[in-house]
């Protein structure tokens, strides 16, 4: 009687994934395809709107994706390079702005479900804390920050933080009161502990509702980390490297694009090692062909 | 399945009141007295709003009664509660998804921190019990509605508990299914030697099942008749087809439509 | 359990936004105006507000006490006279960043739908574009600005309208989409029954499903779009911007001005949402009340 095997449980990417990765993967050769034929015509036809498909605004792709071999400044290291140790500055800001965020989170959801007057005293303000438009505010932080002599890097990761906890406290709270009614009852006819029933039932439960919030909450984090470095005096971040390059764009085109490309691979790296650890931990116990996200 | 005098469950004028007082109270029982011996198989039968799911609660702690006496193997329910004294098997199978079948059913032992060799082997013959042992190692999701019930079933037996408490565990599967499942359920036990009570809303499937059927009404939910099943054990597909069966249903049936009548 | 695999990335957002509305609308009937309902609301609202002016106040008198310089920690009191005295230099940046913001929603949101509905109709596009859509969701998509003050020109509203429409234009894409496909499949099943054309299914089943997700997301978009025209220029821009009006005051550590400029930013974001809730209740007066009494 039973339905699917055993064996597919331990399969590692199931057929569904491997044909949405090949459409990702589509979409962008149409995306690049899309981009040189828009060059050609435009040209042909001699239009300059919406965009200009000159070299400089419109760099071809392939010089693009060369730039990254060559030496970002005359006699130094390769482009590739210096992207790569600017991503670990902003990644690193990211990461731990993201940790606790995430922690916050967590422990508020943990909190609120616990006590309800808790929840119910301190809930508008963890609302109201998100009314405030904190990206906006960041470099100004940043700057003020310096003033008072802060690390860079930490008022960063502090902004990357607030920008996390917020999702994470509301899907958490939403996961931990996810069980149906028969589940809470079971445990209670076990007469377990307040601390087994969270354990053992309300945090599996809501894994991946809190999963859900980390992929959202890994893009803000990263977004956080970016707006802060702009108004950073020394260049080491991808946000200070972006404002370098957009500055020098007449002549250096090519290396702006490299740059937000790496910018755009950063943001989907995080989300992919947030996306594999919740394979690993939430995917195997739902069905492989179900259709989930 | 032997028949001591010992007394699993005594109820006497248990009533049991949702609701602020006003108009916005409901009264789920009134009055129940209920006296269940060790061994039995006694159903819970009856309309919508009649009480037996809450009957079922009262007895398991989950709820407490507004007035009136109860006693769950010779102690209050709550103390019953915490000594794992019943296991409980609902509608929905209620596993945890993000376990293996044999880890769903070492829920209760963890909890109780059995050692885990203990658990594995006290899980695993459970399920053996319940002619899932190759499943062991599968997952929720890869198992039929039929089958998760029997691992509910096996994790509820997991603590040799006196009682078993059924809320309705046959009512999401289909016809066929159902009584395959019943007839696991009559061997089951037989071979543990519980006291089960069952809340259902199928009248031969009270039959079939149990020792005693207790017919109730509802508005305010109360206890209208209780019937005697005075078929033998073992009971198999010959018994679905006996006439003694048939005129039990009949016996049921017309109590129930008694009581609807005086409503 | 329902299946929360299946919640992505931008639902989030309407899980939060419903709870930004249950903390600020309070779960009663939109409909009852009795003093109880008033009371509810004010409960959910009043003690953050309360705070909020506590903090204002304490936050005063010890800048005050402590006669803190203005760039460490400025006043209160401070911001508000910038706010007056600087008026019509910050709400004209403010009005020319709305512009942006505007711009960038409107076309953003018309393509999101527009592809959403293509979704629809060919199954070929929804399978190739849905899961770029969702992996594009992840990237910093503010890291376009630089591109886009290049190639529309750094003083143009242009650069910033198509950061805010790029920003705008995913979420609104994935929940439309999700609204008009995910419609229960014995809805369709009696369209079908009643031979109704592909038209008539859309306009009686599924735009209708899709409403709800449509505003969802366009509340979602409408703060966001504020907040990325800002952070657009900071990557540069014109002088009269709110962005490059807030990072100019910053580097000269005039701090209140750029409070003051902040606080124009949000009463422009309150607005903004403010407008596109009332929006929201005309289009669909049945859900709104639906949806109290879901909350509830």
């Amino acid at each position: 009687m039973a339905t699917a095997t055993a064996d597919s449980t331990q399969r590692r990417f199931s057929g569904a994934q491997l044909s949405r990765a090949l459409s990702v993967v589509m979409v962008v050769v149409a995306l690049i395809a899309a981009w040189e034929l828009y060059k050609v015509i435009w040209k042909a036809v001699d239009l300059t709107v919406p965009v200009r498909p000159d070299n400089v605004t419109m760099p071809h792709v392939w010089d693009i994706l060369h730039e990254f071999t060559q030496p970002a400044r005359r006699g130094g290291e390769v482009l590739l390079i210096l992207l790569l140790r600017s991503s670990l500055v902003t990644l690193f800001e990211a990461v731990v702005g993201f940790a606790i965020g995430a922690a916050v989170g967590f422990g508020l959801g943990v909190t609120f479900v616990r006590s309800t007057t808790a929840e119910r005293a301190f809930m508008p303000y963890v609302v109201a804390s998100q009314t405030v438009p904190l990206l906006a505010i960041a470099p100004m932080i940043v700057i003020w920050g310096r003033e008072l002599g802060l690390p860079s890097w930490l008022v960063v990761a502090v902004i990357a933080s607030y920008l996390t906890f917020f999702p994470v406290a509301i899907n958490t709270l939403r996961g931990l009161r996810s069980p149906q009614a028969t589940a809470t009852e079971l445990m209670r006819s076990y007469a377990a502990s307040p601390r087994e029933v969270l354990w053992k039932l309300q945090v599996p439960s809501a894994l991946p509702y809190i999963f859900t919030a980390l992929k959202v909450s890994a893009t803000a984090a990263v977004i956080g980390a970016l707006i802060g470095e702009l108004p950073g005096s020394v260049g080491t971040g991808l946000g200070r490297v972006l404002l370098d390059y957009s500055q020098r764009f007449a002549v250096q085109s090519p290396k702006l694009y490299a740059t937000v490309l790496m910018t755009c691979l950063v943001g989907i790296a995080f989300v992919g090692v947030v996306t594999l650890v919740e394979h690993r931990l939430v995917h195997r116990r739902l069905d492989p062909e179900a259709r989930p996200a | 399945m032997s028949n001591d005098a010992r007394v699993v469950v005594e109820a006497r004028g248990v009533s049991k009141v949702f609701g602020a007082s006003g108009s916005g109270q409901v009264e789920a029982l009134r009055g129940i007295d209920l006296s269940i011996t060790g061994g039995e198989f006694v159903s819970l039968i009856g309309p919508s709003g009649c009480g037996k799911s809450t009957l079922l609660r009262l007895v398991g702690d989950l709820l407490s009664p507004t007035r009136g006496e109860l006693q769950v193997n010779g102690k209050n329910p709550h103390q019953a509660r915490l000594d794992h004294d019943y296991g409980m098997v609902f509608q929905r199978a209620t596993l945890l998804d993000w376990r293996t079948v044999r880890k769903n059913v070492e829920l209760p032992l963890e909890i109780l921190d059995s050692a885990p060799a203990e658990r594995q082997e006290r899980a695993n013959r459970m399920l053996e019990l319940v002619q899932l042992g190759e499943f062991a190692e599968h997952y929720p999701w890869q198992l039929s509605g039929g089958m998760q019930q029997r691992v509910a079933i096996a994790r509820a037996l997991t603590f040799r508990p006196a009682l078993l408490l059924m809320d309705e565990p046959f009512g999401a599967l289909d016809e066929m299914t159902r009584e395959l499942m019943q007839q696991e359920v009559l061997r089951i036990w037989r071979e543990t030697d519980t006291t089960v009570i069952f809340v259902t809303h199928s009248i031969p499937e009270a039959v079939f099942l149990s020792s005693r059927v207790v017919v109730m009404s509802p508005r305010p939910g109360r206890i209208a008749d209780i019937i005697e099943v005075d078929l033998s054990y073992p009971r198999d597909e010959d018994t679905r087809e006996a006439d003694a069966y048939y005129a039990k249903i009949t016996e049921v049936r017309e109590a129930l439509r008694r009581q609807e009548a005086s409503a | 359990m329902n299946d929360p695999g299946a919640t992505r990335d931008v639902e989030i957002h309407e899980d939060h936004e419903s709870d930004v509305l249950t903390a600020f609308e309070g779960d009663v009937p939109s409909g009852t105006r009795t003093p109880s309902a008033l009371a509810h609301r004010l409960r959910h609202v009043g003690p953050a507000v309360a705070a909020f002016f506590i903090i204002v106040a304490l936050w005063e008198a010890v800048t005050r006490l402590f006669d803190i310089e203005s760039f460490i920690l400025p006043k209160p009191s401070e911001i508000v006279v910038k706010f007056f005295s600087d008026a019509s230099i910050i709400w004209a940046a403010g009005l020319n960043t709305l512009y942006e913001a505007l711009g960038g929603l409107v076309i953003g949101t018309v393509l999101g739908v527009l592809v959403a509905l293509a979704t629809v109709r060919w199954v070929r596009v929804r399978e190739g574009l849905m899961p770029f859509a969702i992996a594009a969701n992840s990237v910093p998509i503010i890291a376009l600005a630089p591109i886009t003050n290049a190639m529309f020109g750094l003083t143009s509203p242009v650069s910033k309208m198509a950061v805010v429409a790029v920003v705008v234009f995913f979420p609104v894409m994935i929940n439309t989409a999700r609204g008009l496909i995910e419609v229960d499949v014995r809805e369709l099943e009696l369209m079908r029954s009643y031979a109704a054309s592909p038209r008539t299914v859309m306009r009686q089943v599924r735009v209708p499903h899709a409403l709800p997700y449509f505003f969802s997301a366009l509340k979602v978009s409408s703060a966001l779009s504020l907040i990325a025209a800002i952070v657009a220029e900071y990557f540069g821009g014109p002088q009269d911007v709110l962005g490059q009006y807030i990072l100019n005051r910053a580097f000269q550590l005039l701090f209140p001005e750029a409070w003051a400029a902040i606080l124009v930013a949000s009463i422009l974001g309150i607005g903004f949402y403010v407008t596109i809730l009332i929006a929201e209740r005309l289009v669909m007066p049945w859900h709104v009340a639906f949806r109290s009494a879901d909350d509830a």
